[in-house]
């Protein structure tokens, strides 16, 4: 079984991806928040693992990991909040999103066990070396059923790039442009659609989101010219700022981006 | 090839420490300094610029004076290696002067720092200023409050200065906000890590900019005392790149103890500490697998040091397989016994050195240190950017 390779099957073009993170902005909002998601029209979603020190992530992410932490949200909270997700929400791509050291202490066998019995999909550890993933993890994921996802950016080399296209079974994460997640968009006009089409020429085995500085119906809009879909975080998480019905704002924010 | 504690391996291993564990957007910069960093440093240019600068513009080398007051105090032959007498005041230029010319040659034209004491910021400015750099460092709220000087002074030098306000807005905080630079202008962008922390290559590549200070070492030694080799040699460890310079031409000389000097804080155990190599576990730090204080769930935990230069919850992976393996001797000092050191050196040497360096020299008492046996302290910076602290502590300190 592989959600994600389904999700992109079913759908081909236009797939939103819809990040998160646990236990933001109450500690148990993480379920009702997936499931909002997947209802109102979400193909895949990412729930961030916080972390004290996210290295690739802008103030906005930061601070929703902040506060999640403050919240008490760890992984083992989180294993126990996703039990049973499956029930509810049996088709929709869950990615789990984090930094390679939460991951280390609490095991990497551990992890991988406890994520696909939680009924997750796909990892994605930014800081988690591709050398390092062959040499050492890659047999965990396999064994749990786990697909990585790994990050292209503007300056990574061609041959780079096919290597990760050969390491996985999923999709690519095409970050827009040098940045840390939630930043704009700053590079001179064209650089950005020559960038994506230079890897769409490139007839990749795995389909591309495009994540890191979309935000709404437009930027969304135009990301999907360039690859199968886009990735929305910063976005999504100041959509549930101060609100007291987080779901709620989920679904609003979901339709608006899909309106 | 074999690691040794001189030399990683090709990937950047001490032993199981070391690595570079760093998100895809910086993985070109990284990977290009991997490739380039030890055939620039091996270029005859390279190298006579770089003794040059050495020995103009920082002043090396430093002297290795004998320090015959302490020396009575403590009963043994105490040498202080003068680095607080390099340009700006601590051993941070060694690395800074090394890493601007490795820039240039990497056609980088803006450099970023991180910095906690200040030191290493102004270190960096320094050098940008000489060669009409852009220089950016990041420093914690905090740090800017309790290093004040060196603020001003990093901005004299025309740097910009920006404040880290995340976390506990000190040096892990303003290292986090100097790589998200870093990830955001990879271009044309040198990032020039303060201490033999980061991904590989930076705690290879430092340690070995450092190296001068142990190599110097040797030579002073044989000529004041009949050998290159003493029985000791102590130095403060923040991320670690005093002592990495100081311990470089000993490492594999079984017969000279290595002291590496934490702080303790309020206490090892109070929960207000820095001492990592006794708190800390294995795990992932800024690109580095090393020692690090975390709690059970991989959350990086806060420090605390009244020196904002070894407030720091890590040490580089150099020290972490130094401890591991017990080639050095860790040694945790609290603020209190390094605010006593302070008066003890300035009074009986007439040296106001460093908070940091406070701490080495504080460790005298635990050596064991026999009438014969030769002591050397990395005396790793002066004690102008810590003045207001000394006033504000003077009756613990007197
Ligand atoms: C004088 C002095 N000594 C020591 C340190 C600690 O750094 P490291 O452990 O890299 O030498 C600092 C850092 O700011 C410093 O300013």
């Amino acid at each position: 079984m592989n959600r994600i390779k389904d999700a992109f099957e079913k759908k081909q073009k236009n797939l939103l991806n819809i990040y998160f993170t646990a236990g933001y902005p109450r500690l148990h909002d993480t379920v009702p928040i997936l499931k909002a998601l997947s209802e109102s029209g979400a193909d895949l979603i990412e729930i961030g693992m916080p972390f004290s020190d996210p290295l690739a992530d802008g103030p906005v992410i930061q601070a929703s990991s902040t506060v999640a932490l403050q919240n008490g949200m760890n992984l083992r909270v989180l294993f126990e909040q996703l039990q049973g997700i499956r029930e509810s929400v049996p088709e929709t791509p869950i990615l789990l999103m984090g930094y390679l050291n939460p991951v280390m202490q609490f095991g990497v066998d551990n992890f991988c066990r406890e994520a696909a019995a939680a009924g997750a999909d796909g990892i994605i550890l930014p800081d988690l070396p591709l050398d390092d993933y062959v040499a050492e993890y890659q047999d965990i994921f396999r064994r749990h059923n786990l697909r990585p996802v790994f990050l292209i950016t503007p300056q990574t080399a061609p041959e780079r790039i096919r290597r990760i296209d050969e390491l996985t079974d999923s999709f690519l994460y095409l970050v827009s442009g040098p940045g840390t997640t939630g930043g704009a968009n700053t590079q001179a006009e064209g650089v950005q659609e020559a960038y994506f089409q230079r890897i769409e020429a490139m007839n990749l085995r795995n389909p591309r989101l495009i994540g890191f500085g979309i935000g709404d119906k437009a930027s969304f809009q135009n990301a999907c010219q360039y690859a199968e879909g886009a990735i929305i975080g910063s976005a999504f998480i100041r959509a549930l700022d101060g609100v007291d019905d987080a779901p709620a704002a989920a679904k609003r924010f979901v339709s608006s981006v899909l309106a | 090839m074999k690691p040794t504690y001189q030399q990683p391996t090709e990937r950047g291993y001490y032993g199981q420490f070391g690595g570079a564990f760093i998100p895809e957007m910086l993985y070109p910069n990284v990977e290009e300094l991997r490739q380039q960093y030890l055939s620039i440093m091996a270029e005859p240019e390279f190298q006579q610029e770089y003794q040059q600068l050495l020995r103009d513009y920082v002043g090396r080398p430093t002297p290795l004076f004998e320090a015959k007051r302490l020396s009575a105090k403590y009963n043994t032959r105490i040498y202080l290696k003068r680095e607080d007498l390099c340009h700006t005041g601590a051993h941070k230029v060694n690395n800074t002067v090394g890493q601007i010319l490795l820039a240039k040659r990497l056609g980088k034209t803006r450099i970023i720092a991180e910095t906690g004491a200040g030191q290493h910021g102004v270190a960096t400015a320094t050098v940008c200023a000489l060669m009409g750099m852009e220089c950016i460092v990041y420093m914690g709220e905090i740090d800017m409050e309790r290093q004040k000087p060196n603020v001003y002074r990093m901005r004299l030098l025309g740097a910009e200065v920006r404040a880290a306000m995340s976390g506990s807005r000190t040096l892990k905080d303003a290292t986090n906000e100097a790589i998200r630079d870093w990830i955001s202008n990879p271009v044309d962008t040198h990032y020039i890590i303060g201490s033999v922390v980061g991904p590989h290559p930076y705690p290879d590549l430092v340690a070995r900019l450092q190296a001068v200070i142990s190599e110097e070492m040797r030579k002073q030694l044989l000529e004041k005392t009949g050998s290159e080799l003493p029985q000791y040699v102590v130095a403060c460890v923040g991320g670690g790149s005093n002592a990495a310079g100081a311990f470089y031409h000993f490492l594999e000389e079984p017969s000279v103890q290595l002291v590496a000097v934490e702080a303790a804080g309020h206490g090892i155990y109070s929960g207000h500490s820095a001492a990592t190599s006794v708190l800390g576990t294995p795990g992932v730090i800024h690109g580095s697998r090393t020692l690090l204080m975390q709690d059970e769930d991989g959350q990086i935990t806060e420090p605390y040091s009244i020196s904002a230069g070894l407030d720091y919850p890590g040490i580089g992976p150099l020290h972490a397989f130094l401890a591991d393996s017990k080639r050095a001797r860790f040694i945790s000092i609290e603020d209190e016994q390094a605010l006593k050191a302070v008066a003890e050196c300035s009074r009986l040497e007439g040296i106001i050195p460093a908070l940091e360096t406070a701490h080495a020299l504080a460790a005298l008492d635990q050596l064991g240190a026999g009438p014969d046996d030769v002591v050397v302290i990395n005396l790793s910076g002066r004690g102008d950017k810590d003045l207001e602290t000394y006033i504000k502590y003077a009756d613990a300190i007197m």
